[in-house]
C-alpha cells in the first residue's frame, strides 16, 4: 500500500457516525473513500457545504456545487448550504468535530506548520488557520520524511498556523498523540518497527512498552 | 433599486476603487460584470474577495488584465499569476485568514468596529494587531472591511432586488451585499417578485442598489 493510502485508511478509523468533519486538500480528502459506505458522516466543504459527496458522474457536475478546490461534487440527502459566515462560525465556534488537515512540520509540543514557506511559498492560509484553531479535534497527516528530511522536529521552523496543539499525528510510520504536553507514539506503520520510527523523528516521542501495529 | 445595462453599472466605478466580488475560485462570481470591467479597462482597483481563482476565471481576469493594485484575500495558490505579481512587487496583497476576512466584512456590513477572534494569534497574522482579553481568553482585534462597491451574483433576483443563491455559489455575497457603499447584483434568473418566497431571500431588496440587467 502507498504511503498516501495508509494515513488515509488509518485516519478514517478516527471518524465516528454523526461527526461533523472537515477535511483538507491532498491525503486528507483521500479520507472519505475509506469511511464505511453506511457510516453516516457530515463532510463540511468550507466555501459553504455539510454533506460533500464524491465526485458527480460524468455530465453531471455543476458550477454551482463545488468542494472548496472548486471542483465538482454532489450534495449527500440531508446536506445544507450556508454563506461563508456561517461556515466559519461552525469551524471557530467548535462545532466542526473533527479536522484532517495536511502538514508541512510537526513539532514535539503538537505545533503545526502547514500554509508557507516563506521566500518559495505563499499560497495563503485559507481557512488553514481558522480550522486548527476551532475545530473540537485535529488530526494532521502528512508523510514522515521529505526529500530525506523529517517533519516531525524538536520545534518547527516554519512559521506554525494556530497556537493551538493539534491532537493527533498519522505518518505512514506512526500514529503519534498530543496530550498532557507530551508526543506519545501510539502506533507503527505496518511493518514499521519502533526503532524506525525514532530514526526518522526528531521530536523527542514518549514510547510505551508496547507500541501497536496500525490496524487499518 | 434600479435596472440598468452591464455596461453603464460598471461605468459608476471610478478608476482606484474598492470592490468586493462575491466568489468562491470563481464559483459565484459576476463573471459578466468582471467582464465588463476588463472592457472598459479600469485600473488601480483594491479587490477584496476569498481568493483569486485561477487565470481565466473569474477575479483571476482583473489579475491578468494587470487592473489590481491592492488584492485583500485568504488564499491564491490556485492562481500563479497572482503570486508572480506580488513576488515582483507589482500587486500588493494582503493575507486574511477566510473566517477573519468574512467576519471583518460582516462587522463593517453589521455597524460593528470589528470582532475579537482566536485565529491568527501567535502567527505573522497578529503583526500589528491589539490583543484584547476577555474572561481570561485571547483574541485579537480584526478591524471592519468595507467597500466602495460590492459586486454580487446571485441565482435568482425578482424585479425588486430580493435576492436568493444557488448552493456554494452562495459564499461571501449575501455578506459583501451588507458592507459595501453601492450594491450590484447580477442574476442567473430574473423573476417576477413573489417568485421567490419571503423565506428564501437570502438578501432582501432594499440593500441593493442596481440590478444588472438581462443581455
Amino acid at each position: 500500500m502507498n504511503p498516501q493510502a495508509i494515513i488515509a485508511r488509518r485516519i478514517a478509523r478516527e471518524l465516528r457516525p454523526g461527526m461533523l468533519v472537515n477535511l483538507g486538500i491532498g491525503i486528507p480528502t483521500m479520507v472519505a473513500g475509506y469511511v464505511p459506505k453506511d457510516m453516516q458522516i457530515f463532510f463540511q466543504s468550507e466555501n459553504g457545504l455539510i454533506g460533500t459527496g464524491a465526485p458527480p458522474q460524468d455530465g453531471m457536475a455543476h458550477r454551482t456545487l463545488t468542494d472548496a478546490a472548486g471542483r465538482p461534487v454532489t450534495a449527500l440527502p440531508g446536506a445544507s448550504t450556508f454563506d461563508s459566515a456561517m461556515s466559519f462560525g461552525l469551524i471557530r465556534g467548535g462545532h466542526v468535530d473533527l479536522t484532517v488537515l495536511g502538514g508541512l512540520q510537526v513539532d514535539q509540543d503538537g505545533y503545526l506548520a502547514n500554509w508557507t514557506i516563506p521566500g518559495k511559498m505563499v499560497p495563503g492560509m485559507g481557512g488553514a488557520m481558522d480550522l486548527v484553531t476551532g475545530a473540537k479535534r485535529v488530526v494532521v497527516s502528512m508523510q514522515h520524511t521529505a526529500k530525506g528530511k523529517t517533519k516531525v522536529v524538536t520545534k518547527c521552523t516554519l512559521p506554525v498556523t494556530s497556537l493551538r496543539r493539534i491532537d493527533l499525528l498519522v505518518t505512514e510510520l506512526a500514529v503519534i498523540a498530543f496530550r498532557d504536553d507530551r508526543a506519545t507514539l501510539l502506533e507503527t506503520g505496518p511493518g514499521v518497527t519502533v526503532d524506525q520510527v525514532k530514526a526518522a523523528t526528531e521530536a523527542a516521542l514518549t514510547i510505551p512498552d508496547k507500541v501497536p501495529e496500525m490496524t487499518l | 433599486m434600479q435596472t440598468i445595462p452591464v455596461d453603464q453599472s460598471v461605468s459608476m466605478i471610478p478608476d482606484g476603487a474598492s470592490l468586493m466580488i462575491g466568489g468562491f475560485m470563481a464559483v459565484g462570481t459576476p463573471e459578466r460584470l468582471i467582464d465588463e470591467i476588463v472592457r472598459q479597462n479600469k485600473r488601480d482597483l483594491t479587490v477584496i474577495a476569498n481568493d483569486t481563482a485561477a487565470p481565466g476565471q473569474g477575479i483571476g481576469k482583473l489579475i491578468g488584465a494587470r487592473l489590481v493594485r491592492k488584492a485583500i484575500v485568504s488564499h491564491i495558490g490556485l492562481n500563479p499569476e497572482t503570486q508572480r505579481q506580488m513576488m515582483a512587487g507589482e500587486l500588493e496583497v494582503e493575507l486574511v485568514p477566510q473566517g477573519t476576512l468574512i467576519e471583518r466584512i460582516r462587522a463593517a456590513g453589521y455597524g460593528l468596529g470589528g470582532v475579537l477572534t482566536p485565529t491568527g494569534l501567535g502567527t505573522p497574522v497578529e503583526d500589528g494587531k491589539q490583543r484584547v482579553d476577555v474572561d481570561g481568553k485571547t483574541y485579537l482585534l480584526e478591524i471592519a472591511l468595507k467597500a466602495d462597491f460590492a459586486l454580487v451574483q446571485a441565482f435568482l433576483a425578482d424585479y425588486l432586488g430580493n435576492l436568493s443563491y444557488a448552493l456554494t455559489a452562495r459564499n461571501f455575497n449575501p455578506v459583501m451585499a451588507m458592507a459595501a457603499d453601492t450594491v450590484i447584483a447580477s442574476a442567473d434568473n430574473v423573476v417576477p417578485v413573489g417568485v421567490i418566497s419571503p423565506d428564501h431571500v437570502v438578501t432582501p431588496a432594499p440593500v441593493v442598489d442596481y440590478l444588472v440587467a438581462n443581455a
